[in-house]
C-alpha cells in the first residue's frame, strides 16, 4: 500500500525525523488558513499515490493565503496524473543548501534491505544512477542487525562535512520507520541541509507490505483514504484479486499465473482483456457467481472468457457457479468456458445440461481464448 | 534419483489438524508419500486418520524420523513454524501458506543462509516427484513419472503446463513450486542446479513471471553453468506497470520486470521461450534426446 506523502510524515515525526511545520488542507479555504498560519511562504503539495509530482505541476510554492487557496482549487479541479485529489499538504518553506537523497528498499534478489545515499537529491533517483552513478552510496542492511551506526556513516560519507551528522542521524530513524512499519520502501526525495545546518526531510513516499496489514492497524486504518474504482471495490470487498484493464474481454480465471497467462494469450488472438481476476484456489459456486457479476457490470466487457485448471478448485462447483450468476444476471455477452482437470467432465456435463444461449463451451485454453477474442471483437463491430 | 522429494521423503505437517492441512496431508498420503506425522501445538498425542500429532516438529522427528515439513499454518504463525522446523534439523521445508510478511521472510532467509535446511515457497503450490512423493498440493493424477523437471512461480499455470507435457506423454522428474512472493526460498537457480546434477532429468521447464529479476539471473546462471536443455515460459506480457497481478511479487517496477525483458534475458541465453502453455509443450518435446 502507497501512503499518501503526507500519511508517511505522520510517521517521520513521531520517529524524530525534521520535517517542515506542515497541515493537511481538503478545501482551497483549508489551504488560505493553513498557509495564514504558517507565515505565508508555504508549498502547496498535491497528496496522491505517485512520484513526479514537482514536474507535473504538482506542487507550487506560493507567498500569500490567496495564492494558497487558488493553487489548491487548481489541484482539486484538475486532479493530477488521471488521479482524483482530494486533499494537498500546505508547507512552510525552508531555506535549502543543499538537496539530497535517501532510500531504504527491499531488495528481491539479496531477500533483504539495501540503503542507498545520494549527494544529488530532488531529481529522479534513476536518472542519477545512469548520470552520476559515483554520487550514490549503497549499503545492504541484514534484516535482524539492521541499519548500524558504520552503516549510516558510510552512507553518508561523501555529503558536505556539516550534513553528515544530520543525514546520519535521518537515515538511522528512516531504517525505524521502515522496520516498525513493515514498510517495504521508504524514500525522502529529498531530505536537506538547511542554512541554519539542520538536515530536514521535505518529502516522503512510504509503501507498507499488504501482507503485514494484519499488524499494522495504523496503516491499515488508512486504506480507505485512496480513491478505487468502484468495479475494483466490489471485488476486493468479496475477496476477489482484481485489477481493471484497458480491453473488451472480460478475464475469470484461478491462480495469478494462469490469469496473467489467459491476458497473455487473449493478446496474442487479437484482443484485449478487460481485466484480471483471480478467483483463488477452492473457488466455489459462491465466488464464480460474484466474480461474473463483478466482470458483468463493466460497460467494456463485450465477451467473457472462464478459464479454470482444477487442482484444489473443482471444475464442478464452477459450472454450478456460473450457472447460478446467471440467475442473478442476465448477461448481454457471451461467456467462453474452459474447464479442465478435477471434475472437468462433471463440470462439462452441467453446463451442456443446462444449454444456456450465452455459454460457448471450449475445449482448451487455446481455442478458448481465440473464441473469446473473435465473439468480442465481433461485439464491437 | 529426482530432486528435493523422493521414496525417502518423510513428511511432518505443520497444521495438520486445520481443514486444508487435513485435507492435502490426506491426499499426500494417498498419492503414496510416507506421511509420518503432523504438528499442533497442544494437540500431540492425537491423530489424524492414522497420522500421529505431535506438540512439536523436534518430537515429530524423534518419534517418526520426520525429514521433510509441509506447513499449512496462517501467515502470523508461519515465519515460527519454518524456524522450528529447521531448528529441529528437518531438511527440506514446504511452506504452502501465502500471505507472509516480507519482512518475516526476509528474517528466515538470513536465519537459513547458515542452516542446511533447503526452503520452498512460501506462497507455493509445494513439490512432486511423480509416482514417488507428492508434497504440496499439485494434484498428482496431472503429473506423471519422466525426465523432465521443471520450477515455476505459479501454482495453476504449473499445472496446465505439466497437462499439457503430460497429455503429449513427456513425464516429469520433479515440479518444484518455488512460489509467488518477493522474497523466497530456492528458486529458479538453486533447482537448475539440482536438476543440472539430477541423472534422471534430461531437460528443464522454468515458468517466470513479471516481477522482480529471478529469470535474469537464472538466464545469466544457464549461460555459464547448464548444459541441459532449458525451456521457459514467462507469465505477464501484457501486464500493466505498477499493478500487482494476484501475486505479491508479480508486479512491475518502473521500467524493471518486464516479460519482455526476462524472456530476452533467457533466449540470450539460449533458452527456447514459448509464447504459450502449448507452445511450451512443443518446445519439450521438440528438445527432447
Amino acid at each position: 500500500m502507497d501512503l499518501y506523502e503526507h500519511q508517511g510524515k505522520d510517521l517521520f515525526d513521531p520517529a524524530g525525523i525534521p520535517l517542515p511545520e506542515r497541515a493537511v488542507a481538503t478545501t482551497p479555504d483549508e489551504a488560505a488558513e493553513a498557509a495564514e498560519r504558517l507565515g505565508g511562504h508555504v508549498a502547496v503539495k498535491v497528496q496522491v499515490q505517485m512520484g513526479g509530482r514537482g514536474k507535473g505541476g504538482g506542487v507550487a510554492l506560493v507567498h500569500s493565503p490567496e495564492e494558497a487557496a487558488s493553487e489548491a482549487a487548481r489541484m482539486f479541479e484538475q486532479g493530477f496524473g488521471g488521479a482524483v485529489v482530494t486533499r494537498v499538504l500546505v508547507e512552510r518553506l525552508v531555506d535549502i543548501a543543499a538537496q539530497f537523497y535517501a532510500a531504504i528498499s527491499l531488495d528481491r534478489s539479496e531477500g533483504t534491505y539495501l540503503a542507498m545515499v545520494s549527494n544529488d537529491g530532488g531529481i529522479e533517483i534513476e536518472k542519477v544512477a545512469r548520470t552520476k552513478p559515483e554520487a550514490i552510496r549503497r549499503v545492504h542492511v541484514h534484516p535482524v542487525r539492521g541499519l548500524r551506526a558504520y552503516h549510516a556513516r558510510r552512507l553518508t560519507g561523501h555529503l558536505p562535512v556539516e550534513a553528515r551528522e544530520g543525514a546520519s542521524d535521518l537515515v538511522t530513524r528512516a531504517y525505524a520507520v521502515l522496520a516498525e512499519t513493515d514498510a517495504t520502501l521508504v524514500e525522502i526525495n529529498p531530505f536537506v541541509l538547511l542554512t541554519d545546518g539542520t538536515v530536514m526531510a521535505l518529502d516522503s513516499k512510504v509503501t507498507v507490505d499488504d501482507n503485514a496489514l494484519f499488524r499494522q492497524p495504523g496503516a491499515a486504518a488508512l486504506a480507505d483514504s485512496f480513491p478505487i474504482d468502484p468495479i475494483e471495490r466490489r471485488a476486493r470487498d468479496a475477496g476477489l484479486q482484481y485489477v481493471k484493464l484497458d480491453g473488451e474481454v472480460g478475464i475469470i480465471g484461478n491462480g495469478a499465473g494462469l490469469v496473467m497467462s489467459t491476458l497473455d494469450v487473449v493478446k496474442q488472438a487479437g484482443a484485449d482483456a478487460a481485466n484480471f481476476l483471480d478467483v483463488g484456489g477452492g473457488a466455489s459456486a459462491e465466488v464464480m457467481a460474484t466474480s461474473l457479476e463483478v466482470i458483468l457490470s463493466d460497460p467494456s466487457v463485450r465477451s467473457v472468457l472462464v478459464n479454470i485448471f482444477g487442482g484444489i478448485t473443482r471444475c464442478d462447483l464452477v459450472a454450478r457457479g456460473i450457472l447460478e450468476a446467471l440467475e442473478r444476471v442476465t448477461p448481454q455477452v457471451p461467456i467462453v468456458v474452459r474447464l479442465d482437470g478435477t471434475n472437468a467432465e462433471e463440470g462439462r456435463r452441467i453446463l451442456a445440461e443446462a444449454n444456456h444461449p450465452r455459454i460457448v463451451p471450449a475445449a482448451t485454453m487455446l481455442e478458448a481464448a481465440e473464441r473469446a477474442a473473435e465473439l468480442a471483437l465481433e461485439g464491437v463491430a | 534419483m529426482a530432486i528435493l522429494v523422493d521414496e525417502d521423503t518423510k513428511v511432518v505437517v505443520a497444521g495438520i489438524t486445520g481443514s486444508e492441512g487435513t485435507f492435502h496431508s490426506l491426499r499426500n498420503r494417498t498419492y503414496g508419500t510416507d506421511v509420518v506425522a503432523g504438528v499442533t501445538p497442544g494437540k500431540g498425542g492425537q491423530d489424524v486418520e492414522g497420522i500421529p500429532v505431535f506438540d512439536t516438529v523436534e518430537d515429530a522427528v524423534g518419534a517418526a524420523a520426520a525429514n521433510t515439513s509441509l506447513i499449512f499454518v496462517p501467515a502470523r504463525f508461519a515465519a515460527e513454524a519454518i524456524y522450528e522446523a529447521a531448528d529441529a534439523g528437518i531438511g527440506v521445508v514446504v511452506c504452502i501458506t501465502e500471505g507472509i510478511p516480507v519482512r518475516d521472510m526476509a528474517q528466515v532467509g538470513a536465519y537459513l543462509r547458515g542452516t542446511e535446511t533447503v526452503l520452498v515457497g512460501p506462497n507455493c503450490p509445494g513439490v512432486i516427484s511423480p509416482g514417488r512423493a507428492n508434497v504440496g498440493i499439485i494434484p498428482g493424477e496431472i503429473c506423471a513419472p519422466g525426465r523432465v523437471g521443471l520450477v515455476s512461480r505459479s501454482g495453476t499455470l504449473t499445472y496446465q503446463i505439466v497437462h499439457e507435457l503430460t497429455q503429449r506423454g513427456i513425464g516429469q522428474s520433479t515440479c518444484v513450486g518455488m512460489g509467488g512472493d518477493p522474497v523466497h526460498g530456492i528458486g529458479f537457480i538453486g533447482s537448475l542446479e539440482r536438476f543440472e546434477a539430477d541423472e534422471e532429468t534430461d531437460l528443464v521447464v522454468m515458468i517466470g513471471e513479471i516481477g522482480g529479476d529471478d529469470e535474469e539471473r537464472a538466464a545469466a546462471f544457464i549461460a555459464e553453468r547448464v548444459t541441459k536443455p532449458v525451456v521457459s515460459y514467462i507469465a505477464g506480457f501484457t501486464a500493466p506497470a505498477g499493478k500487482r497481478m494476484g501475486h505479491a511479487g508479480a508486479i512491475i517496477t518502473g521500467s524493471s520486470g518486464t516479460a519482455t525483458a526476462k524472456a530476452e534475458a533467457l533466449e540470450a541465453a539460449g533458452v527456447g521461450v514459448g509464447r504459450t502453455p502449448t507452445e511450451v509443450a512443443e518446445l519439450v518435446r521438440a528438445a527432447l534426446p
